[in-house]
Protein backbone atom coordinates (compact mmCIF):
# COMPACT_ATOMS: atom_id res chain seq x y z
CA UNK A 1 0.00 0.00 0.00
CA UNK A 2 2.88 2.60 0.88
CA UNK A 3 4.55 2.46 -2.36
CA UNK A 4 1.67 2.80 -3.94
CA UNK A 5 0.62 6.11 -1.91
CA UNK A 6 3.60 7.12 -2.95
CA UNK A 7 2.89 6.04 -6.56
CA UNK A 8 -0.19 8.55 -6.38
CA UNK A 9 1.90 11.57 -5.33
CA UNK A 10 4.42 11.35 -8.40
CA UNK A 11 3.37 13.00 -11.30
CA UNK A 12 4.37 10.55 -13.68
CA UNK A 13 1.64 7.91 -12.10
CA UNK A 14 -1.07 10.21 -13.85
CA UNK A 15 0.57 10.73 -16.84
CA UNK A 16 1.73 7.25 -17.36
CA UNK A 17 -2.54 6.54 -16.64
CA UNK A 18 -3.93 9.88 -17.98
CA UNK A 19 -6.65 8.40 -20.15
CA UNK A 20 -7.61 5.56 -17.94
CA UNK A 21 -8.20 8.38 -14.66
CA UNK A 22 -9.65 10.96 -17.10
CA UNK A 23 -12.16 8.22 -18.28
CA UNK A 24 -12.91 7.15 -14.56
CA UNK A 25 -13.21 10.85 -13.28
CA UNK A 26 -15.75 11.43 -16.89
CA UNK A 27 -18.21 9.15 -15.45
CA UNK A 28 -18.06 10.20 -11.79
CA UNK A 29 -18.57 13.49 -12.98
CA UNK A 30 -21.41 12.40 -15.61
CA UNK A 31 -23.63 10.45 -13.94
CA UNK A 32 -23.63 12.66 -10.77
CA UNK A 33 -24.70 15.49 -13.74
CA UNK A 34 -26.48 13.19 -15.73
CA UNK A 35 -29.18 9.98 -14.26
CA UNK A 36 -28.75 8.73 -17.80
CA UNK A 37 -25.46 8.78 -18.32
CA UNK A 38 -24.67 5.02 -16.26
CA UNK A 39 -28.15 3.29 -17.47
CA UNK A 40 -27.74 0.24 -19.31
CA UNK A 41 -28.93 0.90 -22.36
CA UNK A 42 -26.66 4.66 -22.92
CA UNK A 43 -23.71 2.37 -22.01
CA UNK A 44 -24.56 -0.09 -24.51
CA UNK A 45 -24.86 2.86 -26.88
CA UNK A 46 -21.81 4.45 -26.12
CA UNK A 47 -19.94 1.18 -26.59
CA UNK A 48 -21.24 0.81 -29.88
CA UNK A 49 -20.52 4.41 -30.82
CA UNK A 50 -16.78 4.10 -29.49
CA UNK A 51 -16.03 0.52 -31.69
CA UNK A 52 -15.10 2.92 -35.17
CA UNK A 53 -12.89 5.29 -33.21
CA UNK A 54 -11.06 2.37 -30.99
CA UNK A 55 -10.68 0.11 -34.31
CA UNK A 56 -9.15 3.85 -35.82
CA UNK A 57 -6.98 4.61 -32.69
CA UNK A 58 -5.37 0.73 -32.50
CA UNK A 59 -4.34 1.64 -36.20
CA UNK A 60 -3.25 5.01 -35.63
CA UNK A 61 -1.55 3.65 -32.66
CA UNK A 62 0.37 1.04 -34.76
CA UNK A 63 1.75 3.45 -36.99
CA UNK A 64 2.56 6.43 -35.00
CA UNK A 65 5.01 3.79 -32.92
CA UNK A 66 6.98 3.78 -35.63
CA UNK A 67 7.67 7.49 -35.61
CA UNK A 68 4.91 8.09 -38.42
CA UNK A 69 1.45 9.37 -38.64
CA UNK A 70 -1.44 8.64 -40.55
CA UNK A 71 -3.41 11.73 -41.63
CA UNK A 72 -5.37 9.38 -44.46
CA UNK A 73 -6.82 7.12 -41.98
CA UNK A 74 -10.80 8.65 -42.02
CA UNK A 75 -10.49 9.35 -45.39
CA UNK A 76 -9.43 5.91 -46.16
CA UNK A 77 -11.74 4.52 -44.43
CA UNK A 78 -14.38 6.57 -46.35
CA UNK A 79 -13.17 5.01 -49.52
CA UNK A 80 -13.49 1.74 -47.88
CA UNK A 81 -16.87 2.31 -47.68
CA UNK A 82 -17.64 3.63 -51.03
CA UNK A 83 -15.83 0.24 -52.10
CA UNK A 84 -18.26 -1.62 -50.25
CA UNK A 85 -21.08 -0.15 -50.85
CA UNK A 86 -20.47 0.44 -54.70
CA UNK A 87 -19.73 -3.98 -54.89
CA UNK A 88 -23.12 -4.23 -52.91
CA UNK A 89 -24.99 -2.39 -55.21
CA UNK A 90 -23.71 -4.08 -58.25
CA UNK A 91 -25.51 -7.21 -56.64
CA UNK A 92 -21.98 -8.72 -54.89
CA UNK A 93 -23.22 -10.13 -51.54
CA UNK A 94 -21.86 -9.56 -47.81
CA UNK A 95 -18.72 -10.80 -47.53
CA UNK A 96 -17.34 -10.10 -51.24
CA UNK A 97 -18.62 -6.62 -50.61
CA UNK A 98 -16.38 -6.86 -47.23
CA UNK A 99 -13.42 -8.44 -48.65
CA UNK A 100 -13.74 -5.54 -51.34
CA UNK A 101 -13.79 -2.59 -48.84
CA UNK A 102 -11.30 -3.62 -46.87
CA UNK A 103 -8.53 -4.13 -50.06
CA UNK A 104 -9.99 -0.66 -51.38
CA UNK A 105 -8.78 0.57 -47.81
CA UNK A 106 -5.13 -1.52 -48.10
CA UNK A 107 -4.81 -0.14 -51.37
CA UNK A 108 -4.23 3.80 -49.55
CA UNK A 109 -2.46 1.91 -47.18
CA UNK A 110 0.18 0.48 -50.07
CA UNK A 111 0.55 3.53 -51.04
CA UNK A 112 1.34 5.21 -47.73
CA UNK A 113 4.00 2.45 -47.49
CA UNK A 114 5.65 2.57 -50.51
CA UNK A 115 5.87 6.96 -50.72
CA UNK A 116 6.82 6.86 -47.02
CA UNK A 117 9.03 3.58 -46.39
CA UNK A 118 10.87 3.73 -50.40
CA UNK A 119 10.03 6.93 -51.70
CA UNK A 120 11.35 8.88 -48.28
CA UNK A 121 8.71 11.20 -48.32
CA UNK A 122 7.62 12.73 -44.98
CA UNK A 123 5.10 10.77 -43.73
CA UNK A 124 2.71 13.67 -42.83
CA UNK A 125 3.14 15.07 -46.06
CA UNK A 126 2.45 11.42 -47.67
CA UNK A 127 -0.43 10.90 -45.63
CA UNK A 128 -1.81 14.32 -46.24
CA UNK A 129 -1.93 13.65 -50.08
CA UNK A 130 -3.32 10.16 -49.94
CA UNK A 131 -6.15 12.06 -47.45
CA UNK A 132 -7.14 14.18 -50.66
CA UNK A 133 -6.67 11.54 -53.09
CA UNK A 134 -9.16 8.69 -51.00
CA UNK A 135 -11.46 11.74 -50.54
CA UNK A 136 -11.34 12.98 -54.00
CA UNK A 137 -11.65 9.46 -55.24
CA UNK A 138 -14.73 8.52 -52.46
CA UNK A 139 -16.76 11.44 -54.23
CA UNK A 140 -15.72 10.38 -57.77
CA UNK A 141 -16.65 6.72 -57.74
CA UNK A 142 -19.98 7.80 -56.01
CA UNK A 143 -20.73 10.94 -57.75
CA UNK A 144 -20.86 12.55 -54.58
CA UNK A 145 -24.24 10.71 -52.96
CA UNK A 146 -24.72 8.10 -50.36
CA UNK A 147 -25.48 4.67 -51.63
CA UNK A 148 -27.52 2.84 -49.80
CA UNK A 149 -27.04 -0.46 -48.53
CA UNK A 150 -30.05 -2.85 -46.95
CA UNK A 151 -28.23 -5.81 -46.12
CA UNK A 152 -29.65 -8.06 -43.66
CA UNK A 153 -25.81 -8.73 -42.22
CA UNK A 154 -25.17 -5.86 -41.85
CA UNK A 155 -28.05 -4.73 -39.76
CA UNK A 156 -27.43 -7.91 -37.26
CA UNK A 157 -24.04 -6.20 -37.35
CA UNK A 158 -25.63 -3.45 -35.29
CA UNK A 159 -28.29 -4.56 -33.82
CA UNK A 160 -27.27 -7.53 -32.68
CA UNK A 161 -25.39 -8.07 -28.79
CA UNK A 162 -24.03 -10.16 -26.23
CA UNK A 163 -25.18 -8.77 -23.41
CA UNK A 164 -24.61 -4.92 -22.82
CA UNK A 165 -22.07 -5.54 -25.51
CA UNK A 166 -22.89 -5.06 -28.98
CA UNK A 167 -21.48 -6.41 -31.93
CA UNK A 168 -19.73 -3.28 -33.22
CA UNK A 169 -17.39 -3.25 -29.82
CA UNK A 170 -16.58 -6.83 -29.93
CA UNK A 171 -15.36 -6.69 -32.87
CA UNK A 172 -13.65 -4.04 -32.29
CA UNK A 173 -12.02 -5.41 -28.95
CA UNK A 174 -11.26 -8.48 -30.80
CA UNK A 175 -9.07 -6.29 -32.83
CA UNK A 176 -7.61 -5.30 -29.92
CA UNK A 177 -6.54 -8.22 -28.60
CA UNK A 178 -5.24 -9.26 -32.09
CA UNK A 179 -3.46 -5.89 -31.99
CA UNK A 180 -1.78 -6.29 -28.39
CA UNK A 181 -1.05 -9.65 -29.07
CA UNK A 182 0.90 -8.89 -32.56
CA UNK A 183 2.72 -6.09 -30.93
CA UNK A 184 3.92 -7.25 -27.86
CA UNK A 185 4.28 -11.13 -28.57
CA UNK A 186 5.40 -11.41 -32.36
CA UNK A 187 8.83 -10.51 -33.82
CA UNK A 188 6.80 -8.24 -36.51
CA UNK A 189 5.56 -6.23 -33.36
CA UNK A 190 9.10 -5.76 -31.93
CA UNK A 191 10.26 -4.95 -35.18
CA UNK A 192 7.52 -2.12 -34.86
CA UNK A 193 8.82 -0.74 -31.86
CA UNK A 194 12.55 -1.51 -33.06
CA UNK A 195 12.38 0.59 -35.96
CA UNK A 196 10.13 3.45 -34.56
CA UNK A 197 12.48 3.64 -31.83
CA UNK A 198 15.89 3.83 -33.01
CA UNK A 199 15.82 2.82 -36.99
CA UNK A 200 19.26 2.81 -37.69
CA UNK A 201 20.17 0.37 -34.35
CA UNK A 202 17.18 -2.18 -35.87
CA UNK A 203 18.92 -1.67 -39.39
CA UNK A 204 22.12 -2.70 -37.84
CA UNK A 205 20.60 -5.78 -36.64
CA UNK A 206 19.54 -6.80 -39.78
CA UNK A 207 15.42 -5.70 -39.58
CA UNK A 208 14.21 -4.26 -43.05
CA UNK A 209 12.97 -0.98 -41.88
CA UNK A 210 11.66 -0.82 -45.03
CA UNK A 211 9.11 -3.84 -45.31
CA UNK A 212 8.11 -3.12 -41.63
CA UNK A 213 6.91 0.26 -41.95
CA UNK A 214 5.15 -0.84 -45.89
CA UNK A 215 3.40 -3.41 -43.74
CA UNK A 216 2.24 -0.75 -40.63
CA UNK A 217 0.35 1.32 -43.04
CA UNK A 218 -1.09 -1.62 -44.90
CA UNK A 219 -2.52 -2.81 -41.36
CA UNK A 220 -3.53 0.61 -40.43
CA UNK A 221 -5.54 0.92 -43.78
CA UNK A 222 -6.80 -2.85 -43.35
CA UNK A 223 -8.53 -1.60 -39.97
CA UNK A 224 -9.44 1.65 -41.76
CA UNK A 225 -11.37 -0.71 -44.03
CA UNK A 226 -12.74 -2.73 -41.33
CA UNK A 227 -13.91 0.40 -39.62
CA UNK A 228 -15.59 1.89 -42.97
CA UNK A 229 -18.14 -1.41 -42.64
CA UNK A 230 -19.05 -0.62 -39.16
CA UNK A 231 -19.71 2.86 -40.48
CA UNK A 232 -21.87 1.88 -43.65
CA UNK A 233 -23.84 -0.58 -40.80
CA UNK A 234 -24.15 2.12 -38.74
CA UNK A 235 -25.97 4.76 -41.33
CA UNK A 236 -27.06 2.37 -43.60
CA UNK A 237 -25.40 3.91 -46.22
CA UNK A 238 -21.55 4.09 -47.99
CA UNK A 239 -21.44 7.90 -47.87
CA UNK A 240 -18.65 9.73 -49.08
CA UNK A 241 -19.15 12.74 -46.43
CA UNK A 242 -15.04 13.66 -45.36
CA UNK A 243 -15.20 12.70 -41.63
CA UNK A 244 -12.55 14.69 -40.05
CA UNK A 245 -13.40 14.19 -36.65
CA UNK A 246 -12.69 10.81 -36.82
CA UNK A 247 -8.83 11.25 -38.00
CA UNK A 248 -8.41 13.80 -35.45
CA UNK A 249 -10.05 11.90 -32.48
CA UNK A 250 -8.08 9.15 -33.40
CA UNK A 251 -4.78 10.92 -32.91
CA UNK A 252 -6.16 12.50 -29.75
CA UNK A 253 -7.02 8.87 -28.68
CA UNK A 254 -3.42 7.96 -28.97
CA UNK A 255 -1.97 10.64 -27.29
CA UNK A 256 -4.72 10.65 -24.84
CA UNK A 257 -3.22 6.81 -24.64
CA UNK A 258 -0.03 8.10 -23.34
CA UNK A 259 1.74 7.22 -26.78
CA UNK A 260 4.51 9.84 -27.75
CA UNK A 261 4.57 10.81 -31.43
CA UNK A 262 8.28 10.34 -31.81
CA UNK A 263 8.08 6.83 -31.76
CA UNK A 264 9.39 3.66 -30.47
CA UNK A 265 6.93 3.21 -27.26
CA UNK A 266 4.00 0.86 -27.95
CA UNK A 267 0.98 1.13 -25.99
CA UNK A 268 -2.46 -0.77 -26.92
CA UNK A 269 -5.05 -0.40 -24.13
CA UNK A 270 -4.07 3.54 -23.92
CA UNK A 271 -5.38 4.26 -26.99
CA UNK A 272 -8.08 2.29 -26.83
CA UNK A 273 -9.06 3.58 -23.22
CA UNK A 274 -8.49 6.64 -25.02
CA UNK A 275 -10.91 6.27 -27.44
CA UNK A 276 -13.38 5.38 -24.88
CA UNK A 277 -12.88 8.58 -23.35
CA UNK A 278 -13.64 10.85 -25.98
CA UNK A 279 -16.62 9.11 -26.83
CA UNK A 280 -17.96 9.04 -23.06
CA UNK A 281 -16.96 12.67 -23.34
CA UNK A 282 -18.85 13.45 -26.53
CA UNK A 283 -22.28 11.35 -25.33
CA UNK A 284 -22.23 13.01 -21.61
CA UNK A 285 -22.17 16.54 -23.24
CA UNK A 286 -25.19 15.41 -25.69
CA UNK A 287 -26.99 14.16 -22.18
CA UNK A 288 -26.26 16.89 -20.02
CA UNK A 289 -28.03 18.71 -23.67
CA UNK A 290 -24.44 21.02 -24.23
CA UNK A 291 -24.65 21.98 -28.36
CA UNK A 292 -22.89 20.04 -30.26
CA UNK A 293 -20.57 22.83 -30.96
CA UNK A 294 -18.85 22.97 -28.01
CA UNK A 295 -18.02 18.98 -28.39
CA UNK A 296 -14.88 19.64 -30.67
CA UNK A 297 -13.85 22.82 -27.90
CA UNK A 298 -14.14 19.84 -24.84
CA UNK A 299 -12.07 17.52 -26.93
CA UNK A 300 -9.22 19.77 -27.75
CA UNK A 301 -9.33 20.74 -24.14
CA UNK A 302 -9.01 17.29 -23.13
CA UNK A 303 -6.43 16.49 -25.74
CA UNK A 304 -4.08 19.77 -24.72
CA UNK A 305 -4.49 18.42 -20.66
CA UNK A 306 -3.23 15.18 -21.64
CA UNK A 307 -0.21 16.14 -23.79
CA UNK A 308 0.99 18.73 -21.13
CA UNK A 309 0.69 15.38 -18.87
CA UNK A 310 2.59 13.00 -20.78
CA UNK A 311 5.81 15.92 -20.57
CA UNK A 312 6.03 14.09 -16.82
CA UNK A 313 5.96 10.53 -17.77
CA UNK A 314 8.91 8.56 -16.88
CA UNK A 315 11.77 8.84 -19.60
CA UNK B 1 62.08 -8.48 -32.56
CA UNK B 2 60.60 -7.18 -35.56
CA UNK B 3 58.27 -8.05 -38.41
CA UNK B 4 58.14 -7.35 -41.67
CA UNK B 5 54.24 -6.31 -42.13
CA UNK B 6 53.60 -7.47 -46.28
CA UNK B 7 55.40 -10.87 -46.81
CA UNK B 8 55.10 -12.53 -43.30
CA UNK B 9 52.87 -11.19 -40.93
CA UNK B 10 53.01 -14.03 -38.36
CA UNK B 11 55.42 -13.27 -35.67
CA UNK B 12 55.14 -16.84 -34.27
CA UNK B 13 54.69 -18.86 -36.90
CA UNK B 14 53.84 -21.91 -34.64
CA UNK B 15 50.73 -19.82 -32.80
CA UNK B 16 47.45 -20.74 -33.35
CA UNK B 17 46.46 -17.82 -36.09
CA UNK B 18 42.58 -17.47 -36.40
CA UNK B 19 42.59 -14.70 -38.80
CA UNK B 20 44.98 -13.30 -41.82
CA UNK B 21 44.82 -10.24 -43.55
CA UNK B 22 47.02 -10.20 -46.20
CA UNK B 23 47.82 -7.13 -48.51
CA UNK B 24 44.56 -5.58 -48.42
CA UNK B 25 43.91 -2.56 -50.10
CA UNK B 26 41.07 0.06 -50.57
CA UNK B 27 40.86 3.25 -52.15
CA UNK B 28 38.10 5.75 -51.64
CA UNK B 29 38.10 7.74 -55.51
CA UNK B 30 41.74 8.87 -55.31
CA UNK B 31 42.49 8.49 -51.65
CA UNK B 32 44.46 5.06 -50.53
CA UNK B 33 42.94 4.35 -47.26
CA UNK B 34 44.31 1.22 -47.33
CA UNK B 35 47.98 0.38 -48.88
CA UNK B 36 48.77 -3.55 -48.47
CA UNK B 37 47.90 -3.63 -45.23
CA UNK B 38 48.55 -7.31 -43.09
CA UNK B 39 47.41 -8.50 -39.79
CA UNK B 40 46.91 -11.77 -38.24
CA UNK B 41 44.91 -12.79 -35.14
CA UNK B 42 45.52 -15.63 -33.03
CA UNK B 43 42.85 -17.43 -31.03
CA UNK B 44 41.84 -16.46 -27.19
CA UNK B 45 43.75 -12.95 -27.23
CA UNK B 46 43.28 -9.84 -27.61
CA UNK B 47 44.72 -8.02 -30.73
CA UNK B 48 45.10 -4.26 -30.67
CA UNK B 49 44.91 -2.10 -33.44
CA UNK B 50 46.59 1.69 -32.61
CA UNK B 51 47.06 4.29 -35.22
CA UNK B 52 46.92 7.61 -35.98
CA UNK B 53 43.44 9.23 -37.25
CA UNK B 54 43.18 8.74 -40.49
CA UNK B 55 45.97 5.83 -40.25
CA UNK B 56 43.30 3.32 -42.23
CA UNK B 57 42.41 1.45 -38.76
CA UNK B 58 38.52 1.84 -39.42
CA UNK B 59 38.68 0.93 -42.99
CA UNK B 60 40.72 -1.99 -42.57
CA UNK B 61 38.16 -2.75 -39.38
CA UNK B 62 35.19 -1.94 -41.83
CA UNK B 63 36.89 -4.58 -44.57
CA UNK B 64 36.62 -7.18 -41.51
CA UNK B 65 33.25 -6.72 -40.48
CA UNK B 66 31.83 -6.34 -44.28
CA UNK B 67 30.74 -3.21 -44.27
CA UNK B 68 33.44 -2.55 -46.83
CA UNK B 69 34.93 -5.07 -50.02
CA UNK B 70 39.02 -4.77 -50.30
CA UNK B 71 40.07 -3.78 -53.46
CA UNK B 72 42.62 -6.50 -53.05
CA UNK B 73 44.12 -8.78 -50.47
CA UNK B 74 42.96 -11.75 -49.26
CA UNK B 75 41.23 -12.68 -45.99
CA UNK B 76 41.60 -16.05 -44.23
CA UNK B 77 39.45 -17.23 -41.23
CA UNK B 78 40.14 -20.43 -39.23
CA UNK B 79 42.20 -21.85 -42.69
CA UNK B 80 39.59 -20.53 -45.27
CA UNK B 81 39.70 -17.66 -47.44
CA UNK B 82 36.54 -15.50 -46.96
CA UNK B 83 34.86 -13.01 -48.86
CA UNK B 84 32.19 -10.96 -46.99
CA UNK B 85 29.69 -9.03 -49.11
CA UNK B 86 27.37 -7.90 -46.31
CA UNK B 87 27.95 -7.13 -42.53
CA UNK B 88 25.47 -10.24 -42.18
CA UNK B 89 28.20 -12.28 -44.43
CA UNK B 90 30.86 -11.99 -42.02
CA UNK B 91 28.61 -12.01 -38.68
CA UNK B 92 27.18 -15.16 -40.12
CA UNK B 93 30.91 -16.06 -40.48
CA UNK B 94 31.86 -15.68 -36.89
CA UNK B 95 32.87 -12.06 -36.85
CA UNK B 96 30.72 -9.73 -34.91
CA UNK B 97 31.33 -5.88 -34.55
CA UNK B 98 30.64 -3.84 -31.48
CA UNK B 99 30.46 -0.38 -33.47
CA UNK B 100 30.66 2.89 -31.19
CA UNK B 101 26.97 3.89 -31.83
CA UNK B 102 25.94 0.10 -30.07
CA UNK B 103 23.17 -0.17 -32.37
CA UNK B 104 21.04 -0.54 -29.30
CA UNK B 105 17.22 0.77 -29.23
CA UNK B 106 17.11 2.70 -26.15
CA UNK B 107 13.42 2.25 -25.37
CA UNK B 108 13.30 -1.95 -25.14
CA UNK B 109 14.59 -4.02 -23.20
CA UNK B 110 17.97 -5.34 -22.54
CA UNK B 111 16.47 -8.83 -23.50
CA UNK B 112 14.74 -7.71 -26.84
CA UNK B 113 17.83 -5.85 -27.77
CA UNK B 114 20.04 -9.27 -27.10
CA UNK B 115 18.10 -10.74 -29.43
CA UNK B 116 16.52 -8.00 -32.18
CA UNK B 117 16.95 -9.17 -35.79
CA UNK B 118 17.35 -13.19 -34.12
CA UNK B 119 14.57 -13.67 -31.91
CA UNK B 120 13.62 -17.29 -31.00
CA UNK B 121 10.08 -17.74 -31.26
CA UNK B 122 7.61 -20.84 -30.55
CA UNK B 123 5.07 -22.35 -32.09
CA UNK B 124 1.47 -21.69 -30.54
CA UNK B 125 -1.05 -23.39 -33.10
CA UNK B 126 -0.56 -21.68 -36.14
CA UNK B 127 1.13 -19.02 -35.46
CA UNK B 128 4.67 -18.47 -33.99
CA UNK B 129 5.23 -16.05 -30.42
CA UNK B 130 8.38 -14.65 -28.95
CA UNK B 131 9.98 -17.07 -26.84
CA UNK B 132 10.13 -14.63 -24.46
CA UNK B 133 11.25 -16.61 -21.26
CA UNK B 134 13.75 -18.18 -23.09
CA UNK B 135 15.12 -15.43 -24.22
CA UNK B 136 15.12 -13.29 -20.80
CA UNK B 137 16.89 -16.21 -19.74
CA UNK B 138 19.67 -17.01 -22.62
CA UNK B 139 20.50 -12.95 -22.00
CA UNK B 140 20.83 -12.88 -18.57
CA UNK B 141 23.06 -15.96 -18.49
CA UNK B 142 25.22 -14.29 -21.18
CA UNK B 143 25.60 -10.92 -19.31
CA UNK B 144 26.13 -12.71 -15.84
CA UNK B 145 28.84 -14.20 -17.27
CA UNK B 146 30.50 -11.63 -18.82
CA UNK B 147 30.06 -8.52 -16.45
CA UNK B 148 30.24 -7.81 -12.84
CA UNK B 149 27.43 -4.84 -12.43
CA UNK B 150 25.01 -6.86 -15.16
CA UNK B 151 21.52 -4.76 -15.48
CA UNK B 152 18.50 -6.71 -14.99
CA UNK B 153 17.50 -8.24 -18.81
CA UNK B 154 14.27 -6.75 -18.45
CA UNK B 155 15.25 -3.09 -17.94
CA UNK B 156 15.18 -0.78 -20.57
CA UNK B 157 18.49 0.18 -22.42
CA UNK B 158 17.35 3.73 -21.81
CA UNK B 159 18.03 3.36 -18.04
CA UNK B 160 21.25 1.69 -18.52
CA UNK B 161 24.80 3.78 -17.74
CA UNK B 162 27.47 4.04 -20.74
CA UNK B 163 29.19 1.04 -19.60
CA UNK B 164 25.97 -1.30 -19.12
CA UNK B 165 25.17 -0.58 -22.45
CA UNK B 166 28.42 -1.58 -24.01
CA UNK B 167 28.33 -4.53 -21.92
CA UNK B 168 25.14 -5.05 -23.25
CA UNK B 169 26.08 -4.83 -26.63
CA UNK B 170 29.58 -6.66 -26.25
CA UNK B 171 27.64 -9.38 -24.66
CA UNK B 172 25.47 -9.71 -27.53
CA UNK B 173 28.41 -10.06 -30.08
CA UNK B 174 29.66 -12.71 -28.18
CA UNK B 175 26.46 -14.42 -27.74
CA UNK B 176 26.21 -14.95 -31.77
CA UNK B 177 28.51 -17.86 -31.75
CA UNK B 178 31.58 -15.20 -32.99
CA UNK B 179 34.88 -16.47 -33.07
CA UNK B 180 35.73 -12.58 -33.45
CA UNK B 181 34.41 -9.63 -31.66
CA UNK B 182 35.69 -6.23 -33.19
CA UNK B 183 35.56 -3.65 -31.05
CA UNK B 184 35.28 0.52 -31.89
CA UNK B 185 37.09 2.58 -28.81
CA UNK B 186 34.62 0.71 -26.55
CA UNK B 187 35.27 2.79 -23.79
CA UNK B 188 35.93 6.52 -24.96
CA UNK B 189 32.48 8.09 -23.64
CA UNK B 190 33.09 6.31 -20.58
CA UNK B 191 34.34 7.61 -16.77
CA UNK B 192 37.13 5.64 -15.09
CA UNK B 193 34.89 3.11 -13.25
CA UNK B 194 32.52 2.35 -16.23
CA UNK B 195 36.10 1.91 -18.78
CA UNK B 196 37.35 -0.33 -15.91
CA UNK B 197 34.36 -2.24 -15.92
CA UNK B 198 33.97 -2.81 -19.63
CA UNK B 199 37.91 -3.90 -19.94
CA UNK B 200 36.43 -6.32 -17.13
CA UNK B 201 33.93 -7.26 -20.09
CA UNK B 202 36.63 -7.64 -22.68
CA UNK B 203 39.00 -9.37 -20.71
CA UNK B 204 36.56 -12.28 -19.65
CA UNK B 205 35.34 -12.43 -23.03
CA UNK B 206 39.22 -13.07 -24.20
CA UNK B 207 39.14 -15.77 -21.75
CA UNK B 208 36.09 -17.90 -22.74
CA UNK B 209 38.32 -18.15 -26.35
CA UNK B 210 37.19 -15.24 -28.45
CA UNK B 211 39.46 -13.42 -30.25
CA UNK B 212 39.15 -9.69 -29.41
CA UNK B 213 39.75 -6.82 -32.05
CA UNK B 214 39.94 -4.07 -30.02
CA UNK B 215 40.48 -0.41 -31.69
CA UNK B 216 41.80 2.57 -29.04
CA UNK B 217 43.32 5.75 -28.83
CA UNK B 218 44.23 4.65 -25.10
CA UNK B 219 47.73 3.68 -24.69
CA UNK B 220 47.45 2.54 -21.02
CA UNK B 221 44.64 0.97 -22.14
CA UNK B 222 46.33 -1.02 -25.22
CA UNK B 223 49.11 -2.01 -23.05
CA UNK B 224 46.79 -3.26 -19.89
CA UNK B 225 44.61 -5.39 -21.93
CA UNK B 226 46.40 -6.49 -25.50
CA UNK B 227 48.41 -9.77 -26.24
CA UNK B 228 49.57 -8.37 -29.24
CA UNK B 229 49.46 -4.62 -30.74
CA UNK B 230 49.58 -3.88 -35.19
CA UNK B 231 50.50 -0.29 -35.32
CA UNK B 232 49.18 1.14 -38.46
CA UNK B 233 50.79 4.27 -40.34
CA UNK B 234 49.58 5.71 -43.79
CA UNK B 235 47.36 2.80 -44.96
CA UNK B 236 50.06 0.13 -43.76
CA UNK B 237 50.34 -1.82 -40.37
CA UNK B 238 53.95 -1.17 -39.80
CA UNK B 239 54.68 -2.71 -37.24
CA UNK B 240 53.24 -5.39 -35.10
CA UNK B 241 53.78 -6.23 -31.27
CA UNK B 242 54.13 -8.62 -28.53
CA UNK B 243 52.59 -6.20 -25.89
CA UNK B 244 54.75 -7.85 -23.34
CA UNK B 245 58.34 -6.91 -25.74
CA UNK B 246 57.17 -3.48 -26.05
CA UNK B 247 56.17 -0.14 -24.06
CA UNK B 248 54.32 3.42 -24.88
CA UNK B 249 56.91 5.25 -25.99
CA UNK B 250 58.06 2.56 -28.65
CA UNK B 251 54.27 2.41 -30.07
CA UNK B 252 54.46 6.36 -29.96
CA UNK B 253 57.33 6.46 -32.42
CA UNK B 254 56.47 3.54 -34.29
CA UNK B 255 52.87 5.90 -34.81
CA UNK B 256 54.33 8.97 -35.69
CA UNK B 257 57.13 7.37 -37.92
CA UNK B 258 59.67 8.61 -35.12
CA UNK B 259 61.03 4.92 -35.51
CA UNK B 260 60.95 2.59 -38.10
CA UNK B 261 59.21 -0.58 -38.09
Amino acid sequence: MAPMLANIRELSFWAENAASIGLVALVIVFSFLSPAFLTLGNIRAMLIAAAILVILAVAQAFVITTGGIDLSISATMTLGAVGFGLSWSAGRGFVISTVIGILTAALVGLVNGLLIARGKVTDFIATLATLSVATGLALILSDGKPIAVNSSQLLRLTTGSIGIFGYPIILAAVIGAVAWFVMFRTRFGLHVQAVGGNDESAIANGISAVRVRIATYLIAAGLAGVAALLLVARIGAAEPAINTQYLLNSIAAVVLGGVSLTGGKAKIVGPIVGALLLTALTNGLTLLGVSQFYQPLAVGIVVVLAALLTRFQKK
Amino acid sequence: MTTSPSLSPVSNPGADVLLTAENITKSFGGIHALKSASITMRRGEITALIGDNGAGKSTLVRCLSGIHKPDSGTITLDGEQVVFETPHHASQSGIETVHQNLALVEELAVWQNFFLGRELTRRLGLIRTLDRKAMKAHAAELLQDLAVNAPSVTSKVRRLSGGQRQAVAIARAAGRNSKIVIMDEPTAALGVQETARVEHVINTLRDSGVAVLLISHNFDQVMRLADHIWVMRAGVAVAGRRASATSGDELVALITGARAA
